[in-house]
């Protein structure tokens, strides 16, 4: 008889536009490792995020059991009470206070609502003792290594009795060693009796620890394999993580390359908020007229900040490296320069970094090209009316009118309206970063038509996606990027999701030395936080 | 014209019914609700002191008392709403009018310089004082809720030394001229029937600005058809410019009536029309309320955010030095205490106004409209004789429903509230 600590059944849950999971089911057994394996996107988080109370009863259909009593969570308060614990891939500790002041961070030891500082400390180093973290609890969180931050919150874990730990990529930010000994502590913890589900893109770890192995694809619950019975290898999960049917899903093309309009050449930026670690070292790429060139890459490999310190330096500090445009060395430090030579960034977040929400679609428009629309200072309403309503026809955003704000368009119609934005300002090379995340599958064919178009018109775009079916679909040459560097560079005609997984996770460990030492994921999420610090001026 | 829209009806119900998520594309109806509710507000408020003052309130002095006893708020609540819509506040302005009526005050006063030359120095006193405080905002990146709170210690510092702690006057005439004068009656009088005589010139004024007002309104008209735009149907402009212009005329009428256009009003008039044009019509307009709507987004679209939050605070400076002149002037004479809780006027005159808190959103006339609220609410109250505490009363639970509605308009569009 088979023990299941926790059985999900039938998991469906829709966000607007998009089924982020579909009739998903997930059995852990009692005092196992499981592992959960996915593309981005795929639905790995929200399925954690269903089973940690933080999308709540209600929002979502199918069943939840944890130890054979089904389960209906408000909030991660109710599923933390039952022992389910989560930890999420960017750590939640506040830096200022102490180890032992965050391992109680709500649940603190008091009597009569004062805090009793010996027992806090006291518990906290003996939890420290038990996930081998050799640190004075006083010690504030902001001294630690990330890794050592990653024992914190298992502690803290542990210090809330928890019976199923659920650990969202913990190994993604950390370096071999710090990871080989994370990997220990939960194989320790199983053997104390408490169960662990693990999210990770780190194929190698996910065979050494876990002893059973779930596969999404598109929200769905394509397999579960034992790698106790043989014959499950990282090809055998890359195969069942990209599946194999390539619709009909994009507009054909005829690419006419031409010369060469951007290269890149050793690009190296460092991360602002640790001016000596490198999150993108080395970096070559070039990039032709016509041509759509993809950019792969698993989270935190640095794609994202490759592109935004390019496109005049608004991510990073330290960035080094030339750029050619049209043969011609050129210097790009503002946004407002790579403007000017023709380049353009349409950022992966459209809501924090691509639009004014607040404000309607002609302005949003007209923002990044607006020099195009005055003189002398002044702006000419009319013609930035009439510029706004072309793009609103010619790529159908579905507005009454430009005068629509763009904060209650769907994600799609955002998406053309920071595509608009970013075509008027004619430019010669387009990043697009993430183009179609978020967006219904209609939608996605819309924006690769635009995309086809661009190209045809000369431009040359740099396609960053998550989606290898989108990338193959797409793009004329893909480049890989792992842990900064660019790990490989691919002909459509040679290319495959399996080859491209190989080069996207192939050097996590063999590059020595700068290639172990990943991005942080506190800075690869949102590197834009820090612009307004670096490059606002 | 009805043609187009008719056609953007359909596409929206097109629309509407291909993507079911979508809910029905009404959002400019609740936006306008949002943007003109203060102007609606405005009438009820002028209405409601009118019946309760038995019609005192718009007495054609009392309507120019309101006006010059508020102009240096007004100019005030120009440059905030400006600081507001990019996202940042000054807490210093009532100290910075202080000290820039003090350096008037020991310029044309103490040293006699030429009351225009010494006016020009104060200016460029208050552009150095917002320059100061727009370094440490923009640059530095010290929050200028911080930085204006120091300015507002340093800058009433400076006024009592600047002053020796003690008042500087009286001011040249023209100063004062400036802050309580009145437009000369250059054309003689009119007879206007039962209502007696008035001021020609002022009239005259007055039928000038409203067929100006028609023109460029009626060109924008046609020029927005000729894009493509849709525009008010014809009775609904006629009606819009016929009611402005009848507002304007009656406001002029009283005014003629006692004693011609005030100064200040003239300056206000040409301020708030500079100002509108700046924020709707020039690329640096377009900066603000970028910066304002989502720095990230601004910085990433090449708008050199630093540099606009900069210019703003020194323009932030330059008109409470003109409020600094207009109200030692007024006073006939610079005192330590001048300018006291001011910026707490202008603030909320710009949040009464439909400034958002978060930034991003607001008008000049906005601003003028709200400071105007505050100012018949003022005016009309201690006219019906209410004592003081229940004027900040009201003032206080007006600004507090201005800014419920402006949140609740806003959570109830779905627009975001966080950044």
């Amino acid at each position: 008889m088979v023990d299941d600590i926790l059985t999900m059944s039938g998991i469906t849950k829709t966000f607007p536009g998009v089924k982020a999971l579909e009739d998903v089911s997930l059995s852990v057994r009692r005092g196992e490792i499981h592992a959960i394996c996915g593309e981005n996107g795929a639905g790995k988080s929200t399925l954690m995020k269903v089973l940690s109370g933080v999308y709540p009863h209600g929002s979502y259909e199918g069943e939840i059991r944890f130890d054979g009593e089904p389960c209906r969570f408000a909030g991660i308060r109710d599923s933390e009470a039952r022992g389910i614990v989560i930890i999420h891939q960017e750590l939640a500790l506040c830096p200022q206070l102490s180890i032992a002041e965050n391992i109680f961070l709500g649940n603190e030891q008091a009597k009569r609502g004062v805090v009793d500082w010996n027992r806090t400390n006291h518990e906290a180093g003996r939890l420290l003792e038990r996930v081998g973290l050799p640190a004075n609890p006083v010690t504030p969180i902001a001294d630690l290594g990330v890794g050592k931050q990653q024992l914190v919150e298992i502690a803290k874990a542990l210090s809330k009795r928890v019976r199923l730990l659920i650990l969202d990529e913990p190994t993604a930010a950390l370096n071999d060693e710090d990871s080989a000994h994370l990997l220990d502590l939960i194989r320790g913890l199983r053997d104390e009796g408490i169960t662990s589900v693990i999210i990770s893109h780190k194929l190698n770890e996910v065979l050494a620890v876990a002893d059973t192995i779930s596969i999404l694809r598109d929200g769905r619950m394509i397999e579960t394999l034992d790698p106790s019975t043989g014959g499950v290898t990282e090809e055998r999960i890359i195969s069942g993580m990209v599946g194999r049917d390539l619709e009909h899903r994009y507009p054909p093309r005829e690419p006419e390359i031409g010369s060469e309009v951007l290269r890149i050449e050793d690009w190296t930026v460092h991360s602002p908020s640790q001016p000596d670690r490198p999150v993108v070292s080395g970096a070559n790429l070039r990039l032709r007229r016509g041509e759509i060139v993809g950019l792969a890459g698993l989270m935190g490999a640095g794609r994202t900040e490759l592109a935004m310190s390019v496109f005049g330096r608004s991510y990073g500090t330290g960035a080094s490296g030339r750029l050619y445009k049209d043969g011609k060395a050129i210097e790009a430090r503002s946004v407002g320069a790579a403007i000017r030579h023709g380049l353009a960034y349409a950022t992966e977040d459209r809501k924090r970094y691509g639009l004014n929400l607040i404000q309607n679609i002609k302005l949003n428009v007209a923002s990044a090209g607006l020099s195009r629309l005055a003189r002398l200072g002044w702006v000419h309403d009319h013609r930035e009316y009439q510029v706004a309503e072309e793009y609103r026809t010619s790529m159908n955003i579905k507005a009454p009118d430009v005068l629509a704000v763009t904060g209650k368009l769907s994600g799609g119609n955002q998406q053309k309206v920071v595509l608009a934005k970013w075509i008027f300002t004619d430019p010669d090379v387009l990043i697009l970063d993430e183009p179609t995340r978020g967006i219904d599958v209609g939608a996605k064919y819309e924006i690769y038509s635009i995309i086809n178009r661009l190209a045809a018109e000369g431009k040359a775009i740099l396609l960053i996606s998550s989606e290898l079916p989108e990338l193959l679909g797409m793009c004329d040459r893909i480049y890989t990027m792992a842990a900064g560097r660019i790990t490989g560079e691919v002909d459509r005609a040679d290319a495959t999701q399996e080859r491209l997984m190989h080069h996207m996770t192939m050097d996590l460990t063999t590059n020595g030395a700068n290639g172990a030492d990943t991005a942080n994921p506190s800075d690869t999420a949102n590197p834009v936080d820090t612009i307004t610090k670096e490059q606002a001026g | 014209m009805s043609d187009t829209a008719t056609s953007a009806n359909t596409a929206a119900a097109k629309s509407a019914a291909a993507g079911p998520r979508r809910p029905a594309p009404s959002p400019r109806l609740s936006f306008n609700l949002r943007q003109s509710g203060i102007y609606v507000a405005f009438a009820l408020i002028v209405v409601l002191f009118s019946v309760l003052t038995g019609g005192d309130l718009l007495q054609p002095q009392n309507i120019s008392n309101i006006i010059v006893q508020n102009s240096y708020i007004l100019i005030l609540a120009i440059g905030m709403i400006l600081i507001i819509i990019s996202g940042h506040i000054d807490l210093s302005v009532g100290s910075v009018v202080g000290v820039t009526g003090a350096i008037a005050a020991v310029l044309m006063v103490n040293h006699d310089i030429p009351w225009a030359l010494a006016l020009v120095l104060t200016l460029v006193a208050g552009a150095a004082i917002g320059a100061w405080q727009g370094y440490w905002t923009a640059y530095f990146g010290i929050p200028s809720f911080i930085v204006t709170l120091a300015g507002m210690l340093l800058f009433r510092a400076l006024t009592l030394t600047v002053l020796g702690n003690q008042g500087i006057g009286p001011f040249p005439d023209s100063v004062r001229t400036l802050s309580n004068g009145f437009t000369g009656g250059y054309l003689g009088n009119v007879a206007l029937g039962p209502l007696g005589g008035a001021d020609l010139f002022s009239l005259l004024a007055a039928a000038a600005s409203i067929a100006a007002l028609a023109v460029t309104q009626w060109r924008t008209r046609q020029a927005r058809r000729g894009y493509g735009q849709t525009v008010d149907p014809l009775p609904v402009f006629i009606g819009k410019i016929v009611a402005a212009g009848a507002l304007i005329m009656a406001v002029t009428v009283q005014l003629a009536r006692f004693h011609n256009l005030p100064w200040v009003l003239v300056l206000l008039a040409a301020l708030v029309l500079g100002y509108s044009l700046l924020t709707g019509r020039t690329v640096f307009g377009r900066h603000i309320y970028a910066v304002g709507g989502n720095l990230q987004s601004a910085v990433l679209s090449g708008v050199k955010a630093k540099s606009v939050v900069f210019w703003l605070f020194v323009n932030m400076g330059v008109l409470s030095a003109l409020a600094g002149v207009i109200f030692a002037g007024r006073l006939n004479q610079a005192g330590p205490t001048a300018g006291n809780a001011f910026e707490l006027d202008a603030i909320a005159a710009a949040f009464i106004g439909g400034a958002a808190v978060q930034g991003g959103v607001g008008k000049v006339v906005g601003a003028i409209t709200g400071g105007l609220i505050m100012a018949v609410i003022n005016n009309g109250m201690s006219l019906i004789g209410a004592p003081s505490e229940r004027v900040m009363l009201v003032k206080g639970l007006v600004l507090l429903a201005a800014v419920a509605f402006d949140i609740w308009t806003k959570r109830r569009s779905g627009a975001p509230l966080l950044r």
